[in-house]
């Protein structure tokens, strides 16, 4: 990355937000390039009213350097369209699907240029969500891609699933049990969160923050405290970072050893479906220990940690967590080792690394493609950067593969829990937070269990956030559930669903 | 083979005691809000302004009364509460059969009455229900999936969720109602044969939560289907849920004390102190 081109930062330090510099949107695309040819990433690309709604459009994108821990920010101003970057970096799909709804831009030569997420436009602009007016529904108003031909048939599946499942729609183009092309479309779960976000800091933004996605209320309102931590100049102290981290990696045991349990269940072996649905609660239970709430909410507040933990009760805690995963490798083990499992798992809905690095795909399923991608190592941030965890990859990028990952990263998790409750720092866990500072901008990630989380925040007058970008690791591995159905049989679709597990809420907002 | 045997047989029974023993929480659990007015300071109204979600009203006076239907269950009041004018108890029996009876004064609970006689007799032993997340953020939606593990079991009771709404006695609803929702949940509970009940779970559903207010969603579902049980949290614990449902189906009577969390010391639960105090390690 060039340094002129553009304003170098890091995860979780806020910068001017004057000083990004400001391309003719040609620059502005051609330094994109550029970064991804030299093995760059696109993390984040949002727009913001230069001056008033309606006006012309500030986009800010956000540009990852894994191997030397660097972000790089740039800007441009764009009018009634842009030319798309898309066909060049199609991990910019979304982004760019979300500025012309939200915005009323028009990415110029976008390949998929259809509704996100059914959100009412910004600004009063015709033409927001890339349709005419009115604005579609959802989802008749989809245009869903349609194949033809003798015994061709589609099958529609949602927004209410047959289990406990939040609301999306699935489309497949099937030939009899053929999946040719499955479409995703989401939206349902859009209840408007970045604008209560944007409505400023307080207790109302704390519990918005927690509910992005409530299976990662740690991750998400992690970022949201590091944000406002930032933007404050305050740091959390020590103890609280390393508190921090404890209920991260818990919530990332819960939910991999939960889904681990729901693959079994999907391929009916029910052993491990049964226990490992009991060691989840196990982890859940150990968020619970330390603040009441089996998800972990309300522990992570800004300038710290909301409850403390005596030596003795850290000590049981960790000893607690130690007997968990023996349990818990034992009833996976089973899931692993046995021939009807993996007749199932192995070599289904993959996806290759070369598919995985252009969606941009993020976390345990990019992983599992063979990309090491993860912010705890790339970007660390809190306790991260003195306790390291090994990132774990596996190669096939397969069903199996996806569970692999998830396996062997909770076994890292469970041992750094037992190793920081056993060692926790000195000192308070709370320091006051003060208000943020006026015209900054942070970029704050945590790798939540799903991946890469990336809150960006910009302060105008007063401190007030005049934008709050949320990024949801999801966000990106959407497309990627939907390339890893192809040629895959339709009745498969719930084991692939479940070894990428993505939040519906964490996409729609 | 054998080893799933030897993990079966280290593993032992996994369900719990409840409701025939009392259940298990751990310190920091936080059920049933106490609030003691008498205790606050003139003036004082600390708690109503640190809670997201404004569940308290009257802060303070005699007739200080909290939501539970709004109620996040969060600590945010009991972290600036200097007095101890509201505390939470460890009692999970929260849910209610209108909303009107969600409003917590002082320190008693209050329990949700059974279905009349010819509901109970159609759905007591067998009840079936169809899940609706509309705009849920999957904590609700993971705590019903939870109650059916092998830990809570839902099922013992003759209670299941299932594929469609055509088989099923009900709906229970989970999150704020999006707009984008509205259609497909009046749809779901039109297809389902009458007569059928409707359970809300979760802030979201009874009140919008931490999103009431956002134009894209409807704050609850009180105003498009007719709710027969209203079960507070964010989200609420298995434990809440399955008592909820017990009660309305008249399997669970009466104040039983002895299904009751023992207490534990007030301090085992309090948060560290707060910012507006010295920052000691406790």
């Amino acid at each position: 990355m060039a340094s002129l081109d553009l304003l170098e930062t890091y995860n979780g330090d806020a910068v001017d937000a004057a000083a990004v510099p400001q391309h003719p949107i040609s620059d502005f695309r051609d330094v994109i390039f550029e970064s991804l040819q030299a093995g760059g990433r696109l993390v984040s690309l949002f727009g913001r009213p230069v001056d008033r709604p309606g006006g012309p459009l500030l986009l800010t994108a956000v540009l990852a350097d894994d191997t030397e821990g660097r972000l790089g920010l740039l800007s441009a101003q764009v009018e009634r369209s842009f030319p798309s970057i898309t066909p060049a970096c199609p991990a910019a799909q979304a982004f760019e699907r979300e500025l012309a709804e939200q915005y009323g831009v028009v990415p110029e030569g976008h390949p998929w240029l259809k509704p996100l997420r059914f959100e009412p436009p910004r600004v009063n602009a015709s033409g927001a969500g890339g349709g005419p007016e009115p604005r579609p529904t959802i989802p008749a108003g989809y245009d869903f891609f349609q194949m033809s031909g003798e015994e061709v048939h589609e099958v529609a599946v949602g927004p209410v699933h047959a289990g406990i499942i939040e609301p999306g729609h699935f489309r497949f183009q099937c030939h009899g049990e053929k999946v040719f092309h499955l479409e995703i479309a989401l939206g349902y779960q859009h209840r408007g969160a970045e604008r209560l976000l944007e409505a400023g800091a307080g207790p109302r933004t704390s519990a918005v923050a927690e509910s992005i996605a409530g299976d990662t209320a740690v991750g998400h309102m992690l970022a949201y405290c590091t944000a406002l931590e930032q933007l404050s100049g305050r740091e959390a102290p020590p103890r609280a970072t390393a508190l921090r981290g404890v209920a991260l990696e818990l919530e990332r045991l819960a939910n991999h050893v939960g889904d681990l349990g729901m693959l079994a269940g999907d391929v009916g072996f029910l052993p491990t479906a049964s226990y490992l649905g009991a060691r989840r609660a196990d982890y859940l239970n150990s968020l619970a220990e330390l603040c009441g709430n089996r998800f972990g909410r309300s522990l992570v507040v800004p300038g710290g940690v909301r409850f403390d933990l005596t030596r003795e009760a850290a000590v049981k805690l960790a000893e607690r967590v130690e007997t968990a995963w023996k349990a818990t490798r034992a009833a996976a083990s089973l899931f692993f080792e046995s021939a009807s499992v993996r007749a199932r798992t192995d070599g289904t809905g993959a996806l290759s690394a070369d598919a995985a690095r252009q969606l941009g795909l993020v976390g345990p399923a990019a992983r599992a493609c063979g990309l090491t991608r993860d912010v705890r190592r790339d970007h660390p941030y809190g306790i991260y950067r003195f306790a390291h965890i090994p990132v774990v990859n596996a190669e096939t990028g397969d069903v199996f593969a996806r569970a692999w990952v998830r396996f062997l990263e909770s076994e890292r998790s469970a041992d750094f829990v037992s190793e920081q409750l056993r060692a926790l720092p000195a000192g308070p866990v709370r320091v006051p937070c003060e208000p943020a500072a006026p015209g900054r901008l942070v970029v704050s990630m945590v790798e939540g269990w799903r991946g890469e989380i990336a809150h960006v925040a910009v302060t105008g007058e007063g401190g007030r956030f005049i934008r709050y970008k949320v990024k949801d690791p999801s966000f990106h591995n959407w497309m990627g559930l939907a390339a890893a159905m192809r040629g895959e049989q339709i009745s498969d679709f719930p084991l692939c669903n479940k070894s990428f597990n993505l939040s519906y809420c964490g996409h729609d907002l | 083979m054998l080893d799933i045997f030897k993990v079966r047989l280290k593993a032992g029974r996994e369900t719990v005691a409840f409701p025939d023993g009392p259940p298990r929480f751990p310190d920091r659990f936080r059920g049933r809000p106490v609030l003691d007015p008498t205790q606050c300071s003139a003036g004082c109204s600390a708690c109503a302004e640190a809670c997201p979600t404004e569940a308290i009203d009257q802060p303070g006076l005699p007739a200080m009364r909290l939501d539970l239907g709004r109620c996040l269950f969060c600590a945010a009041c009991i972290d600036v509460c200097p007095t101890g004018g509201v505390a939470f108890t460890r009692d999970h029996r929260l849910a209610m059969r209108k909303r009107e009876e969600l409003w917590a004064t002082g320190d008693v609970p209050k329990l949700a009455e059974a279905l009349d006689t010819r509901l109970r007799r159609l759905f007591g032993r067998s009840l079936r229900l169809r899940q609706v997340s509309a705009a849920g953020c999957n904590g609700c939606e993971a705590e019903l999936n939870a109650s059916g593990n092998i830990q809570f079991d839902l099922s013992r009771f003759g209670i299941q969720f299932v594929a469609s709404p055509r088989h099923a006695d009900g709906i229970v609803v989970t999150g704020p109602i999006s707009e984008n929702m509205k259609l497909a949940l009046q749809k779901t509970w039109e297809a389902v044969p009458e007569p059928r009940l409707v359970v809300a779970v979760g802030a979201c559903a009874i009140s919008g939560g931490p999103f009431r207010g956002s134009p894209v969603v409807a704050n609850g579902c009180g105003d498009l289907v007719p709710v027969d049980l209203w079960i507070p949290g964010c989200p609420p614990h298995p434990i809440t849920l399955i008592d909820g449902f017990l009660r309305l189906l008249g399997r669970l009577e009466g104040d039983d004390a002895g299904r009751l969390a023992g207490s534990v010391a007030p301090e085992a639960a309090r948060p560290a102190p707060g910012t507006s105090g010295p920052s000691s390690r406790r």
